[in-house]
């Protein structure tokens, strides 16, 4: 790349719409789709393997097995099929969320305490009434807590899906920048997509605080200088906001 | 009335958690299902509301039997309170209590309002009406399950353990407003407990269970302390079942000696009089307003000079007293035993003093009461 600066200015000015605000469009709605999807999948499949306990081992093996697979030979099996459709990297994007997302629910309705479900059944809940108004909810900091783990991974590997031309951040780093020998697309694109991951899970943090006003909170830190307060009030808050998230799932390419 | 017909439990397991439980449980009083721990006390509870069914035999609720009902329906009539509350972590308190009416499709406005007025009932302030069930302790926990129990006003009332989990004070005073809360409702209650003592203090009827899920004896508590049925009866009872039968007597029947009893601005000369004419070998010393300041001895009278008010000796503290119209035999007892002069002093509500009874003519009451029926089958005053 020469003796070329890292970023250039005026490159940015000129290409802030195209490609550089199409490129983080799609990046976002490849993203986003496949975290509603499986999180609108897993719920489901979770309540199952509860109600279901044999069910669980099965459908925990086999999502573990897809999640094993590298993202970019599931992009190369599907392109036959959906071709180069938002398809290609939507579904299997969606099965990595899966493989997340399914342990937090069915570790986050195991923890809901065994008196807080035999006090609902005494008060007349029916199952369904009783799952959707105390299960579900009383789970939802730890499904939360996977949400966040599956949409920081969800962002990432959405580059990934750039390599066999589906669009997104990556294209703009594969193609603008990589190709021509030209560091300042690769320098947005990396900025960009961090900067993605991190207001997505910055806006999940304040839809768990929204949601769930009930979790305990860690106690303010007064009095104390600003740094050591956020510090601690950080790693308060992460251990209570990722009770279940399955070790090993943090990131993956 | 909740009656039991030949009951029995048999869990898949095998376990037979109830054996042919027979059972009437009366409307409007409060009956304790006590026992050691794995004895069947919970499994019985259980069955009432149909959280659990008997294996055999029927459970009728006044006269319908509990099958011929929707469960949801059932437990909907039937509060329910369980050890660690149970309460919903992600409700408000408010919004706890008001679960049933919810479920029975009351408008938000109703239920609130009925929430507030509970919440009054069982002892709980206005402002945690908001908070969250992990911002209470551990008692306001308790009120707060006992206050979503009687949300609907149910006839019947289930309580199982309610009270184990929380320290002794603060058990004893979620006893008292039990006991305040059942003579203002009259709710029909089953409670189950391990805790003999908590048993006889809130128990109209006590059925105790022997392991093996049956029944030992069922009686009031005054009869079962008298008679224990059998050997684990009184085994399960404890040692000092006869003091403790001494709760259901009242002290307002002791006699009461009002002679030993002298203002601190009496001489010495007149008290040694008192001493003498009636033999007492020790006085009670009060004050203007009859509180009770300490004790004299007959001793200390006779070296004393003359002149001197029996305020200005050294007195010997008078240890702690006994309601005269509220508590029992069992409290002068403890009283009388505790006291440096052996004697007893009897209070009115506000802190006079009535009068004095010593050991021996504590004893007397004890042994006229040893082998009679108990008067009055409710606990006498806050030590029963
Ligand atoms: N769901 C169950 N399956 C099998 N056995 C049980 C079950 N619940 C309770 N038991 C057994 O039944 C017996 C009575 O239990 P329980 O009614 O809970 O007793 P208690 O409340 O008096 O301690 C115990 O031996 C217990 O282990
Ligand atoms: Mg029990």
């Amino acid at each position: 790349m020469g003796d070329q600066p890292l970023v250039r200015w005026d490159w940015i000015a000129s290409h802030l719409v195209d490609p550089i605000g199409t490129r983080l469009l799609e990046h976002l709605q490849l993203s986003i789709t496949p975290i509603l999807l499986g999180l609108l999948l897993a719920l489901p499949l979770g309540v199952a393997c509860v109600r279901w306990r044999a069910l669980y081992p099965p459908v925990f093996t086999t999502v573990n097995i897809l999640y094993a697979i590298p993202s970019i030979a599931l992009f190369f099996l599907l392109l036959p099929y959906t071709s180069f459709s938002a398809w290609t990297a939507i579904i299997p994007l969606t099965v990595y969320t899966l493989a997340v997302l399914v342990p937090n629910v069915v570790d986050g309705l195991n923890q809901v305490p065994d008196h807080v479900r035999q006090a609902a059944e005494a008060m007349g809940f029916g199952p369904l009434r009783r799952l959707v108004q105390v299960e579900l909810p009383v789970a939802l900091p730890v499904v939360i807590a996977g949400l966040r783990v599956a949409a920081v991974a969800t962002i990432s590997m959405v580059s990934v899906a750039s390599l066999v031309g589906l669009g997104g951040l990556g294209q703009l780093i594969l193609t603008e920048g990589f190709r021509r020998q030209f560091p300042t697309p690769i320098v947005v694109g990396i900025v960009l997509s961090v900067a993605l991951a991190f207001l997505v899970d910055g806006l999940l943090v304040l839809l768990q605080r929204w949601w769930t006003p009930w979790t305990p909170r860690p106690a303010r830190a007064g009095g104390r200088n600003r740094r050591s307060a956020a510090a601690s009030t950080a790693a308060a808050s992460s251990a209570a906001d990722r009770p279940a998230a399955p070790e090993g799932r943090r990131r993956r390419a | 009335m909740i009656t039991f017909d030949g009951v029995t439990k048999r869990y898949p397991d095998g376990n037979v958690a109830v054996d042919h439980l027979d059972l009437e449980i009366p409307a409007g009083q409060t009956t304790v299902l006590v026992g050691p721990s794995g004895c069947g006390k919970t499994t019985s509870l259980r069955m009432i509301n149909r959280m659990v069914e008997p294996s055999t035999g029927r459970i009728r609720v006044d006269g319908r039997d509990v099958r011929d009902q929707d469960p949801a329906e059932l437990r909907r009539s039937i509060g329910y309170v369980i050890q660690q509350a149970g309460l919903f972590p992600h409700r408000t308190v408010a919004d706890n209590i008001a679960t049933v009416p919810y479920l029975l499709g009351w408008d938000r406005r109703r239920a609130r309002t009925r929430a507030h007025e509970l919440m009054e009932l069982v002892g709980l302030d206005a402002d945690l009406a908001r908070r969250y069930p992990h911002q209470l302790s551990g008692g306001q926990q308790q009120r707060v399950g006992v206050a979503r129990a009687l949300a609907a006003d149910p006839p019947v009332l289930l309580m199982d353990e309610p009270f184990s989990a929380v320290d002794p004070v603060v058990r004893t005073s979620l006893q008292d407003e039990l006991l305040r809360l059942q003579q203002e409702l009259h709710k029909t209650i089953v409670f189950v407990t391990h805790d003999i003592d908590e048993a006889v203090r809130l128990g109209d009827t006590i059925a105790v269970f022997r392991p093996g899920g049956r029944l030992a004896q069922a009686a009031a508590p005054e009869r079962l302390l008298a008679e224990p049925a059998d050997d684990f009866v009184e085994g399960f009872i404890g040692y000092d079942r006869g003091v403790r039968r001494l709760s259901f007597f009242p002290a307002r029947e002791l006699r009461l000696r009002g002679d030993a009893v002298l203002a601190a601005d009496t001489p010495v000369a007149t008290a040694r009089a008192v001493a003498a004419g009636g033999g007492e070998p020790w006085l009670l010393v009060v004050d203007d307003a009859r509180r009770p300041r300490g004790w004299v001895s007959a001793d200390l009278l006779t070296t004393a000079d003359a002149q001197t008010p029996l305020g200005d000796l050294p007195l010997v503290g008078f240890g702690h007293v006994f309601t005269v119209e509220d508590d029992s035999l069992r409290a002068a007892l403890d009283a009388a035993v505790l006291s440096p002069a052996g004697r007893a002093v009897g209070v009115t509500q506000d802190g006079t003093v009535v009068g004095v009874v010593a050991q021996s003519e504590l004893g007397e009451a004890i042994w006229s009461v040893g082998n009679d029926d108990a008067r009055d089958a409710e606990p006498v005053g806050q030590d029963g």
